[in-house]
């Protein structure tokens, strides 16, 4: 059975980059239990239309939990409070009628704030674009049984490869620091034997990436994996870690 | 040696540094309770422990040196992390709450961090760069801890270094990847134990040799 529920929300709105911005208070009324966050957020944004005021900006995609464009932090948690959660997939039955939500862009001095709840997350791609890819020549398919995989590493490179790029591991750690979505995305890679004659220069370039974009360094807090809507462990940043130290000091990779 | 100080000046690298040289200071601590122990043994053990330290002459000093290095670079590489990592969010939350993964350990280490720096400068001109020869190490301890001020701000101290050891023993592990499902949670369990260790091993000295002596 469905029933309603009235927020508040404490959000933040800014008009552009150069804006100091500040925090509203828009009351969220009638809300239905079933809808997800976002949806919540569209029937805000019908009123403020309506009221011939600016909507609320975010971003937003396939709204099914696996595009990784939605994210905001709600009260301190990037995409709420829900475990292995993408915002999207977060349904207003985990509020109670008459809570007060503060919803707050993702920080880190690596995602500027485009608009309102919208930051600029290509910082992430940047970091892609320095090695994240293997690089084979077009053709035929070869023999699916030339290069043999073990089940169980076939698992672990697709546990880091269920990484969607949300970005919320920098947005909840307390230092912004990118680690565990370079890990998932250097570890999916050299896990598998088509990653691997790369995989020295790939450790290199996208760390050399990551520091260059601004983020933070990894201090162990854990609050990614926790954060994480897609639960990727840190295990993956040990992993780079190995990688990363066979690259420069024993690899001949610069 | 480019490629060296790359490699180390990189966000991993410097964890590394931090990794190698936190490892090297448990292995310190180790040592430096070992010896302290020898106070259960009374005063003539104590004395002769740091006779027998003393001795030891110009390996001392190439220990000493090694450590004031390592010293230097755990404590300017911490905090130069330390400023870049509250520069990396310039913009900072109205409301950050926890996911479950910090600890207070966790999200003291800076601070307990340098608290340990300004405890180790004291601790050595109290006890180390001190004219012993009319006195000996013991009666020097014993004279300090007679004191209450004293025991209780060494037995507080203890429980920072004990807070720091907890979340950096097992971090060290982590940054230089050893992280597997096979060895985690003893290294996990062991970082509570060290940590537990340091706190009671060194904090409940002071008050032993306040009641005994």
């Amino acid at each position: 059975m469905s029933k309603t529920i009235h927020l508040t929300l404490k959000i933040w709105r800014q008009n552009g980059p150069g804006d100091k911005g500040r925090f509203e208070t828009h009351p969220a009324k009638n809300i239905s239990t079933d809808m997800s966050f976002l949806e919540m957020l569209d029937v805000v944004n019908e009123q403020l239309t309506l009221e011939d005021k600016e909507p609320i900006a975010f971003e937003h995609d396939c709204r099914e939990g696996i595009c990784g464009t939605c994210g905001t932090m709600v009260n301190g948690r990037a995409h709420g409070q829900l475990k292995g959660t993408t915002l999207c997939q977060l349904h207003m039955r985990h509020f109670a009628d008459g809570d007060t939500l503060v919803i707050e862009p993702f920080r880190a001095r690596a995602y500027p704030v485009i608009k309102d709840l919208v930051v600029d997350r290509s910082a992430l791609d940047r970091v892609i674009q320095a090695g994240g890819y293997i690089s084979v020549n077009t053709g035929n398919a070869p023999e699916a049984n030339t290069l043999p995989v073990p089940q169980d590493r076939a698992e672990r490179a697709m546990d880091a490869a269920a990484c969607i790029g949300c970005g919320a591991c920098v947005a909840s750690c307390p230092n912004a620091s990118a680690m565990l979505f370079v890990s998932a995305k250097v570890s999916q890679l050299a896990l598998l034997p088509h990653g691997r004659p790369e995989a020295a220069r790939r450790a290199l370039s996208m760390v050399r990436a990551m520091d260059a974009c601004g983020f933070g360094n990894c201090s162990n807090h854990r609050e990614c994996e926790k954060t994480c809507p897609k639960e990727i462990s840190i295990v993956n940043i040990a992993r780079l870690n190995r990688e990363y130290f066979k690259a420069a000091f024993i690899s001949q990779e610069n | 040696m480019n490629w060296f100080s790359a490699a180390l000046g990189s966000s991993v690298g410097k964890k590394l540094m931090m990794a190698l040289t936190g490892l090297a200071f448990i292995g310190f601590l180790a040592a430096h309770l070992a010896g302290n122990l020898t106070i259960y043994g009374g005063k003539a053990a104590f004395n002769g422990y740091a006779e027998k330290l003393q001795s030891l002459g110009p390996l001392l000093h190439l220990f000493r040196a090694g450590l004031i290095t390592f010293a230097l670079v755990h404590v300017l590489t911490g905090l130069y992390l330390f400023w870049l990592n509250r520069r990396a969010r310039p913009v900072g939350y109205r409301m950050h709450a926890t996911a479950g993964g910090r600890t207070l350990s966790s999200r003291t280490m800076p601070y307990t961090g340098i608290v340990i720096l300004v405890f180790v400068i004291f601790h050595l001109f109290h006890f180390t760069f001190v004219d012993k020869t009319a006195t000996t190490v013991f009666d020097m301890v014993a004279a300090a801890f007679n004191q209450p001020a004293y025991v209780l701000l060494y037995a507080a101290l203890m429980i920072v270094v004990g807070l720091h050891v907890r979340h950096g023993f097992w971090s060290a592990f982590q940054t230089l990847g050893v992280n597997h499902p096979k060895v985690m949670p003893t290294v996990s369990a062991a970082s509570i134990a060290a940590g537990a260790v340091v706190a009671l091993g060194f904090g409940l000295l002071p008050l032993v040799i306040a009641l005994r002596y």
